[in-house]
């Protein structure tokens, strides 16, 4: 129950957001004899405030939220893995720097600087992957380097490098596969984070643009409507919340299975 | 203790430095010229080279950052774009409200927290546990501007206890703190409960159960106190991401704080005023976090001494 359930609802979520370009769905279909329209057994969501069916545009944005997600996370995974074991393995001046940099970033609120970089570099998805990736890195960078840290003594590090490896190849193949369990677990909380922080974009209006829909700008187009159609917030918001629930439940039970970070109690 | 405070203070100082320098950054990222997009492509050329020169734009980078600089420590944050105020005073006018709902933000958090957490480690394994945990679960996955626009339809719409939106009186803050305190709240539960059960496992707590006490007495009289620490940690850290949601929240309920001044300053390409909210906002995270660190220190003789060692 505990893992089934989640897992369900994540493979409904994925299997819409991939499958969403080929299923007959018209997502800007606008059809005014229907605006605000509730749920019917025709439309199961009802519609929107241009009588666009809800259910469409919920798929729509189950697309755009994984799309954004899956991206930013393997940016800020891959960026912040680089940055951390470059920095944990070389030490001294240059590990300094780094990590006065990685303390610079995490000194701001993270949504807020999304915010500040979304409404800088402008509206539209690849600047929203680029805000939320440029506050990603910084916590899988800080993972990196202590993991690091705490690997690059061991015997079989002193052994590859007396047998001659380079510092790509030890990093690559004798530190990595020892630090990736608790990357791979911050990684799957950083996976709700960022869903929930580009839907908290989209509603400020600094994500997706119109018509494409995004969650959180259908909360925000929903919200002007909240008496008289209040399905146009609750809807979407309920998808948002059970993916999140669902993610961070198989974080939960990912990291209890993995057992890092076991100084949590159970 | 003096050698620990002076190294704290001084890594908070490279931080303050490191932060200003990535907020003066941020309008050198504005996609093409800053100055065509604040004034629009049909300002007059005259107008324009004018806003460069104002905002230094013409001068290399690095004497604008130091200017830029120099200015900070004068606390001169330069004027809006779109009023023509300065913005210190735009500022002043907007932190107390922002203030406020953070206070009362956290206020609702802990007085949430406490007893779940506290409920949750006593009855270990039981219901009270399970019901707890599940809060906590939901508390953290509930988005503000889910939350926000959920308790408005009910309390507002619906029973009409509160008013929708704005900053009058005491019933508009209700929902605007619950809104922003139960995340809080959750993540707090959830601390005050894995540190609770970490405490009661000491052999004082045995010793205490043995001469007899009740084990609501144990837990607050004894346990309470050692268990305080680790909370006190993450309410520093988590402030940060209270603040963060403070500007979601405060969109939300139109409350006219620095979150709000924020998006303003975006809708309107204000751009000296979007560098000084986040600066400001960034600033009382890092004195704050500062502040937690100190305290735990004073607290915990045991890290001065680790620190020192």
């Amino acid at each position: 129950m505990r893992v089934w359930l989640p897992s369900a609802l994540l493979f409904a979520w994925l299997t819409g957001a991939v499958l969403a370009p080929v299923l007959p769905l018209a997502p800007n279909d606008v059809q005014l004899p229907n605006v605000l329209a509730g749920p019917s057994p025709g439309a199961w969501f009802g519609h929107d405030e241009l009588g666009r069916p809800l259910l469409d545009r919920v798929v729509a944005g189950a697309r755009t939220s994984l799309l954004v997600a899956v991206s930013v996370i393997c940016i800020s995974i891959f960026v912040g893995t680089l940055v951390g074991m470059i920095s944990g393995w070389l030490g001294g001046f240059w590990d300094h720097v780094i990590v006065r940099v990685i303390d610079v970033f995490l000194a701001f609120p993270g949504i807020l600087l999304a915010i500040a970089l979304a409404g800088i570099l402008g509206p539209g998805i690849e600047n929203v992957v680029f805000a939320l990736a440029a506050v990603g890195w910084v916590g899988f960078a800080r993972l990196a380097r202590a993991q690091t840290l705490s690997v690059k003594h061991r015997e079989h590090v002193t052994a590859a490098i007396a047998m001659g490896s380079g510092t790509g190849r030890i990093l690559v193949w004798h530190v990595l596969p020892l630090i990736a369990a608790p990357l791979i677990v911050e990684a799957t909380f950083g996976i709700a984070g960022i869903i929930v922080a580009e839907a908290g974009l989209s509603f400020l209006g600094l994500g997706v643009q119109p018509p494409d829909a995004s969650w959180g700008s259908v909360i925000r187009e929903g919200t002007r409507y909240m008496l008289v159609a209040p399905h146009l917030v609750l809807i979407p918001s309920t998808a948002l919340m059970l993916v999140v629930l669902s993610v961070n439940v198989l974080g939960d039970a990912f990291r209890d299975f993995l057992d890092v970070r076991s100084g949590e109690n159970p | 203790m003096p050698r620990f405070l002076i190294s704290r203070l001084g890594s908070a100082l490279i931080v303050v430095l490191g932060v200003a320098c990535l907020v003066f950054l941020l309008i050198h990222l504005v996609p093409g010229d800053p100055v065509e997009v604040m004034l629009g492509e049909s300002a007059r050329p005259a107008d324009r080279e004018a806003l460069r020169h104002a905002l230094g734009l013409d001068q290399p980078v690095l004497v604008q950052l130091l200017d830029f600089l120099k200015r900070l420590a004068h606390l001169d944050l330069g004027e809006s774009l779109h009023s023509r105020r300065p913005i210190v005073g735009m500022l002043a006018e907007r932190v107390p409200a922002t203030l406020e709902l953070a206070a009362a933000a956290l206020l609702v958090a802990v007085v949430l927290a406490i007893p779940l957490g506290t409920i949750a480690a006593a009855r270990r394994s039981t219901g009270w546990d399970a019901a707890a945990m599940t809060f906590a679960v939901l508390g953290v996955s509930i988005p503000n501007f889910v939350m926000g626009p959920v308790l408005i339809l009910v309390f507002s719409f619906w029973l009409g206890w509160f008013p929708v939106s704005g900053r009058e009186g005491f019933a508009s803050i209700v929902l605007p703190a619950l809104t922003l305190g139960t995340a809080l709240s959750a993540i707090l539960a959830r601390m005050v409960r894995s540190s609770l059960l970490e405490v009661l496992g000491e052999d004082y707590i045995r010793t205490a159960r043995a001469k007899g006490l009740s084990e609501l007495e144990v837990v607050i009289r004894h346990a309470m106190k050692n268990a305080t620490l680790p909370v006190i940690t993450i309410l520093g850290l988590q402030l940060g991401t209270l603040l963060g949601g403070a500007v979601i929240t405060e969109i939300v309920f139109s409350w006219p704080g620095v979150g709000q001044l924020t998006i303003e300053s975006i809708q309107r390409r204000d751009y000296p005023v979007l560098q000084a909210c986040v600066l400001v906002i960034s600033l009382a995270y890092v004195v704050v976090n500062t502040l937690t660190d100190l305290v735990y220190a004073w607290l915990d003789p045991r890290i001065r001494i680790d620190d020192s060692s």
